[in-house]
């Protein structure tokens, strides 16, 4: 992972991917941090012959299951109480298309 | 001034002794008066004393119970309580009310809480310092200095733990080392469970495969107390365990034969020397009294842990800040543009410098063509780091190491630091928090005037021997 250079063009890849507008000041200061900060995660490379499983959790998980019954949950006025942007009971969202 | 503990304050209340409204007028009182110290986002003022009036009307129906009857209790600014604003420090949040409350804060309201605000802390937690704050919010000061840091990210919950004069608990919560960090520089005792005894339910997430709701209190027993009243199942919570400790029945902390292994690569370079010593000669302490010591290297957590820790927790934090995009809850605008647009100049407008940085970084991990060699290479290291810490258990009881590797920086000396030697800052705290080992940090004694944390260790679940050891260890201060 060491070799990663990351340019201008790659950060405004992941700035889209992630949703985010950056101004030029930010990529003036992200773009070198961005460099510093993963070079140093490039430590891990010392780690040779990592054939362990990925832990994805601390400790072991077991499966979960209930019996498929209803249960509570939020009223739609609940549901609906934090937003401004609602319409007849639904959320109202930006445009998906012109 | 000896402040009264949780145990005594809930029984006096319970008793009628102690008029719970006025108790909570009181302390609203004193907090407001020190609202300069910044450790309230919000204090919820109108729900603790209606709180206080119906638990002093349970009083007289002879109906009080809960073991933590009329007790005032913060609660980081991350978790959701009902009806009272929820940032999670952050100003994308603006305005959330929640229509719920978290498990842990309907657990504590059971027991006779009253909640009195929500604490201050670093943006979704993302510091050490608690100065990675959400744009319009101010960081928590310590009470020791108030030019200098609380720790973070549950910064809030530990300067108001160390402030109080009073009885009270907070509800805090750690990622990579944000209830112990701030307990270790506050001086207080913070209590970080295993991962999954506390649930997440009502959580504002950080990284979902390390957060862990704790306790933090003046003492070990007040941060026991409440953790044991937070504890336990929760089928909302799908990585919450079957487990609940008690520990009302420990009574002897007797050390004799405890065998504590000191992690010797925390004692070393890169500590500050007089912080290391202080968190030594307490553990000699221990030594005295009957506990068996012993040195330990734990050198690939010492190396590997920082890195394989902040891949993870921004992977993880990337794609939980992805829900955050205006439309539902928290700050919106007039919708315009594409959905696109709309998401990402809400998103822009409202996220903190810091949240920005993690996001790119955790978006970049996980991306197609570098995610085997940033995200995944994290997940297996971390295993390997497991594996040294089972290795360890085999042997200790507990393992012990200074919680900081300095004492609490001044806020002119963290404007300083670039985010890579931040990070490097959660040295000792990050390697159990990846592992989601149960972890206590108490104060082991001061260093120019400030305290310093000393932090134990146990293996999973064995929150007991932790809370034995943390008491002697308290004991013989």
């Amino acid at each position: 992972m060491a070799k990663t250079n990351v340019d201008k063009e790659l950060l405004l890849k992941v700035a889209t991917n992630a949703r985010l507008n950056l101004t030029e000041a930010e990529i003036k200061k992200f773009l070198p941090q961005m460099q510093d900060i993963l070079g140093a995660f490039s430590k891990l490379d010392e780690l040779r012959d990592l054939k362990e499983e990925p832990s994805f959790q601390p400790i072991q998980l077991k499966n979960v299951f209930r019996e498929d019954k209803a249960g509570k949950c939020l009223s739609q006025e609940e549901a609906l109480s934090n937003t401004k942007h609602s319409k007849r009971g639904y959320f109202l969202g930006p445009k998906v298309s012109e | 001034m000896k402040v009264q503990s949780v145990l005594e304050f809930a029984e006096q209340a319970r008793a009628g002794n102690i008029g719970i409204e006025e108790n909570t007028h009181k302390i609203l009182d004193k907090v407001f008066a020190a609202n300069g110290m910044n450790f309230f986002n919000v204090i919820s003022k109108d729900l603790a004393l209606q709180q206080a009036k119906e638990l002093d009307s349970r009083v007289k129906q002879g109906k009080a119970s809960g073991k933590l009857f009329g007790l005032p209790v913060s609660v980081k600014d991350c978790i959701c309580v009902k009806g009272i604003e929820s940032r999670a420090g952050s100003r994308i949040l603006d305005g959330y009310l929640p229509v719920f409350d978290a498990t842990v804060v309907s657990k504590a309201k059971a027991e006779g809480a009253i909640i009195i605000g929500k604490t201050s802390q670093d943006e979704f937690g993302f510091g050490t310092f608690s100065t990675n704050t959400g744009i319009g919010f101010n960081a928590p000061k310590n009470p020791f200095d108030s030019e200098r840091s609380c720790g973070g990210s549950s910064g809030g919950s530990a300067g108001l733990t160390a402030f109080a004069d009073f009885a009270h608990v907070s509800i805090s919560e750690s990622t990579g080392g944000s209830i112990a960090c701030p307990a270790g520089f506050c001086g207080v005792a913070g209590f970080t469970p295993t991962y999954g005894l506390v649930s997440r339910y009502g959580l504002i997430d950080y990284a979902n495969s390390l957060d862990k709701i704790g306790s933090m209190g003046k003492t070990v027993a007040d941060s026991a107390l409440l953790l044991e009243s937070i504890a336990g199942h929760d089928e909302k919570d799908s990585t919450s365990l079957n487990e609940k400790p008690s520990f009302a029945d420990e009574k002897n902390f007797s050390t004799k034969g405890l065998k504590i292994g000191i992690i010797k690569d925390f004692f070393g370079e890169g500590i500050n020397p007089d912080v290391s010593k202080i968190a030594w000669n307490s553990i000699k302490k221990l030594e005295k009294a009957g506990a068996k010591i012993k040195e330990i290297s734990l050198s690939l957590n010492a190396k590997f842990s920082v890195p394989a820790y902040y891949l993870i927790a921004m992977a993880e934090s990337s794609t939980n800040l992805a829900k955050f995009c205006g439309m539902r809850y928290g700050a919106q605008e007039s919708l315009s543009g594409s959905f696109n647009e709309y998401f990402s100049k809400v998103r822009s407008n409202n996220f903190g410098e810091e949240a920005k940085r993690r996001i790119l970084l955790g978006t970049f991990a996980r991306m197609s063509g570098f995610r085997d060699a940033y995200y995944l290479k994290a997940m297996k290291a971390r295993t390997r780091l497991i594996n040294e810490f089972r290795l360890a258990f085999k042997e200790f009881d507990v393992l012990a190491n200074p919680t900081m590797p300095v004492i609490a920086p001044k806020f002119s000396e963290i404007e300083k630091l670039s985010p890579i030697e931040q990070y490097a800052m959660d040295l000792c705290t990050v390697p159990s928090n990846l592992a989601g080992l149960p972890h206590i940090s108490i104060n082991s004694g001061f260093s120019q005037k400030m305290p310093v944390g000393i932090m134990l260790v146990a293996d999973y679940l064995q929150e007991k021997k932790l809370f034995r050891a943390a008491s002697a260890l308290e004991e013989l201060q």
